[in-house]
């Protein structure tokens, strides 16, 4: 008995981007915010390109793979939207798991395009035919332009959804009609599209009427995409090219059913730890732990409540989320009572098993970083907990951001030994009254929150100039001062601007550090 | 048990004088696992700065945990945020801040960090006298900072001395700083005169606290004048000429 012949579909979104720029505006096609000739962008090293362009701009002149700048040149009028390749790729993600209604096996085939192995299923849908206009009516139902193949290989499948006619179907043995097809089609890199151009190769049917051994010798790579000779290969099924499944996992979720609804905190609180201990086994069971949980309350009146956690560090201790969770219900309303309550965890990171602590008891009840940071996170707020990390700039502010404590800390050249900074910086930079300065420029004497600094010793100037390629052109220099004052206090003050620089009046000073 | 275990009045009287000296680099368990006040003016970083140059001297030499740094937001507000290049060296990778709305908050976060066993210390910042910050307040945090074994300091900007059951009481301002080596009339690294005005189990003093490579102290001009004029305890100026931790 022989297998049935395998076949594939390819489904290829070929307006992804814009199609889905369209939905987040919500606007039919032509219609709305797309009757005007609107660009997606993304930004490379040359500038901005053109990743994806509306049908109002196709007609105007833009075309994918323009600089914005040419395409402003042909059409005054096109509007710049930033494109959002990774998102695009999310919605594929999603979409590939929704295409598995037309077969179990579907594969991602990134950038705009999915693959679903229909192999002895079409009967289902009434026929190859029929399963495709299936495909073309649901996807038009989603507002999605989809050009769709059926084919014995994912490369022809993919060769016909491209550059074939309309909803084409291959049958086995038919392989000679893909002689007609361009090379584009054998899915290449752009530099080997190029190098068979320039050998006058234009037709898949002028490349396999070539002896295999002048290819061999000229593509030497085992790369597929660098290889036509492999991608041939595909193309016929000479050589297997297996797909890559998309597998939904569901995020462990626990819930409990009352049979009477609870009006009262401390039922709440025991429902919240049962379900705590059962997360706890769910997770233990998949080797995960949490990382956001999210709690709905269904009330008997049909409404929920949900209250979300955020976890410094991935846990599945049940008497830590509970804990946690108990801070947040102190305002909920129960309403005529709850009858559901559903814990689900959203985010969950691997968490191998790990030995208890045997003697967890006699440690004296001491917590772990991480279940610190979550309690005081979870009473404060989750951007009260933060750690100062460097930042490449050389605006002093801009020198230090913020970020989750626990999170890893980007690379970042250390900072320059000379350079000596203050212990701590205000928010703001507060202006100083300059009473009287020496001829060097620093000041001698000057007026900070109402008291008098007499200045004694002075370090400086350190000149800061401003950021060009950030900020606008006005702004202005900086000259830093370390100063100790009479008392022996140190602040790190700064003038801004110089006297005739041209971009504004006389120069002011502000007091930005306070010195240890 | 006889009476004898017990002290003898006359030796009761005299227990503050035969205290031992606070000196920088004293060992971790003689005073470093408790609750320290340090009072200071808003106007300056003094307060902060002392705080974590005496938390790093009691920390020792391997100390790799972290340090949480807790402020209020009106001390956020009056002293700014702690900057990481101006931070000392050792602590830059290991500072974790939290800004609290509220003086309760940060008295929360303070004593949450005393229970967690992967703090080495925790700094709060607190403007003012607020009323959350009572006497019951001070004596949780120094009962927690025992318990667990982890020091607190508490840095109180522009606030009287109330009644408090910190363990170890400063005020701190700022002293002129020593020379620097290479350029006199830039101001040189931090230097505070720093009064401790009440210790449970050391004597009051007065000192110049020097941050160098380590912690150092000398007893401030102005105790030195008093003992040289033979006014006062004039005996015990010479006990502690000029300590420098080794």
């Amino acid at each position: 008995m022989s297998l049935p012949p395998r076949r594939i579909m390819a489904i290829w979104l070929a307006r992804l981007a814009v199609d889905r720029w369209r939905h987040a505006e919500g606007c039919k096609c032509g219609e709305g915010a797309d009757a005007e000739p609107v660009a997606l962008i993304g930004e490379t090293a040359h500038g901005l390109r053109i990743d994806a362009v509306n049908d109002t701009g196709l007609m105007a002149g833009a075309r994918p793979g323009m600089m914005l700048a040419d395409a402003r040149a042909v059409c005054a009028a096109l509007r710049a939207v930033a494109s959002d390749p990774a998102g695009d790729l999310a919605f594929l993600e999603r979409l590939a798991l929704w295409a598995q209604r037309w077969g179990p096996w579907t594969a991602l085939d990134p950038p705009d395009g999915l693959l679903v192995d229909v192999s002895a299923l079409a009967h289902l849908f009434g026929g190859e035919a029929q399963l495709l206009g299936d495909v073309e009516a649901r996807m038009a139902v989603r507002e999605l332009s989809v050009r769709t193949a059926i084919a014995p290989t994912a490369g022809a499948a993919w060769a016909l959804a491209h550059y074939g006619p309309e909803q084409a179907i291959l049958e086995p043995g038919d392989e000679a009609t893909l002689a007609a097809l361009p090379v584009a089609a054998l899915r290449l890199d752009p530099e080997v599209l190029l190098v068979l151009r320039r050998l006058g190769l234009k037709r898949i049917g002028e490349v396999t009427g070539i002896g295999r051994d002048a290819f061999k010798r000229r593509f030497r790579k085992r790369v597929p995409s660098a290889n036509p000779l492999l991608r041939l290969d595909q193309l016929l099924g000479r050589l297997p090219e297996p797909l890559l499944p998309v597998v939904a996992v569901p995020p462990a979720l626990v819930q409990r059913r009352l049979l009477e609804p609870i009006r009262h905190r401390e039922l709440l609180d025991r429902v919240v730890a049962d379900l705590a201990a059962d997360m706890a086994h769910e997770l233990e069971s998949r080797g995960e732990g949490a990382r956001r949980l999210d709690l709905g309350l269904w009330r008997v009146d049909g409404d929920v409540v949900l209250r979300s956690l955020e976890l410094a560090a991935a846990t599945r201790n049940p008497a830590h989320i509970a804990r946690l969770f108990a801070a947040k219900l102190d305002d909920i309303d129960a309403g005529f009572g709850i009858e559901l309550v559903r814990m689900r965890a959203a985010w969950a990171e691997p968490l191998a098993l790990a030995q208890a602590d045997l003697d967890a008891g006699a440690e004296d009840h001491r917590t772990s970083l991480a279940t610190c940071l979550d309690r005081l996170t979870v009473r404060l707020g989750p951007n009260a907990v933060r750690r100062p990390v460097l930042h490449a700039s050389h605006i002093p502010e801009r020198a230090q951001r913020w970020q989750a404590p626990l999170a890893p800390e980007p690379p970042s050249q250390e900072q320059l030994m000379f350079h000596a900074r203050p212990l701590k910086l205000l928010d703001r930079a507060e202006k100083i009254a300059v009473l009287y300065a020496t001829p060097d420029g620093h000041p001698r004497q000057f007026r900070w929150r109402g008291g008098l600094h007499e200045v004694v010793r002075v370090e400086g100037p350190e000149r800061i100039s401003p950021e060009w390629w950030r900020e606008k052109g006005t702004a202005r220099l900086r000259d830093y001062y370390r100063i100790e004052d009479s008392l022996g206090r140190r602040y790190w003050i700064y003038r801004l601007g110089l006297i005739g620089d041209g971009r504004g009046g006389a120069p002011e000073w502000f007091l930005q550090g306070l010195c240890g | 048990m006889g009476l004898s275990a017990f002290p003898t009045a006359g030796e009761l009287s005299s227990l503050g004088a035969h205290a031992p000296r606070w000196r920088p680099g004293l060992p971790r368990e003689h005073w470093g696992a408790t609750f320290s006040e340090l009072f200071a003016s808003g106007r300056e970083g003094s307060g902060a700065a002392a705080a974590l140059a005496l938390a790093l001297d009691g920390f020792g030499g391997e100390e790799e945990r972290a340090v949480l740094w807790v402020q209020d937001a009106a001390a956020l507000r009056l002293t700014g945020r702690p900057y990481r290049p101006g931070l000392p060296a050792a602590l830059r990778r290991r500072v974790i801040h939290v800004v609290a709305p509220k003086a309760e908050d940060a008295l929360f976060a303070l004593e949450e960090a005393a229970r967690c066993r992967d703090f080495a210390g925790a700094i709060g910042e607190i403007a003012g006298n607020p009323k959350a910050l009572d006497f019951t307040a001070s004596r949780r945090l120094a009962l927690a900072a025992e318990k667990y074994g982890v020091p607190l300091f508490l840095v109180r900007l522009d606030a009287a001395r109330e009644l408090s059951a910190a363990r170890m009481r400063w005020q701190v301002r700022a002293a002129p700083s020593p020379p620097p080596r290479w350029n006199g009339q830039a101001p040189g690294r931090a230097a505070w005169h720093a009064e401790l005005f009440r210790a449970r189990g050391y004597r009051p003093g007065e000192w110049i606290l020097d941050d160098g490579a380590k912690l150092s102290a000398r007893p401030s001009i102005l105790r030195q004048a008093q003992d040289e004029r033979g006014s006062g305890r004039a005996g015990e100026g010479r006990e502690f000429p000029h300590i420098r931790s080794a």
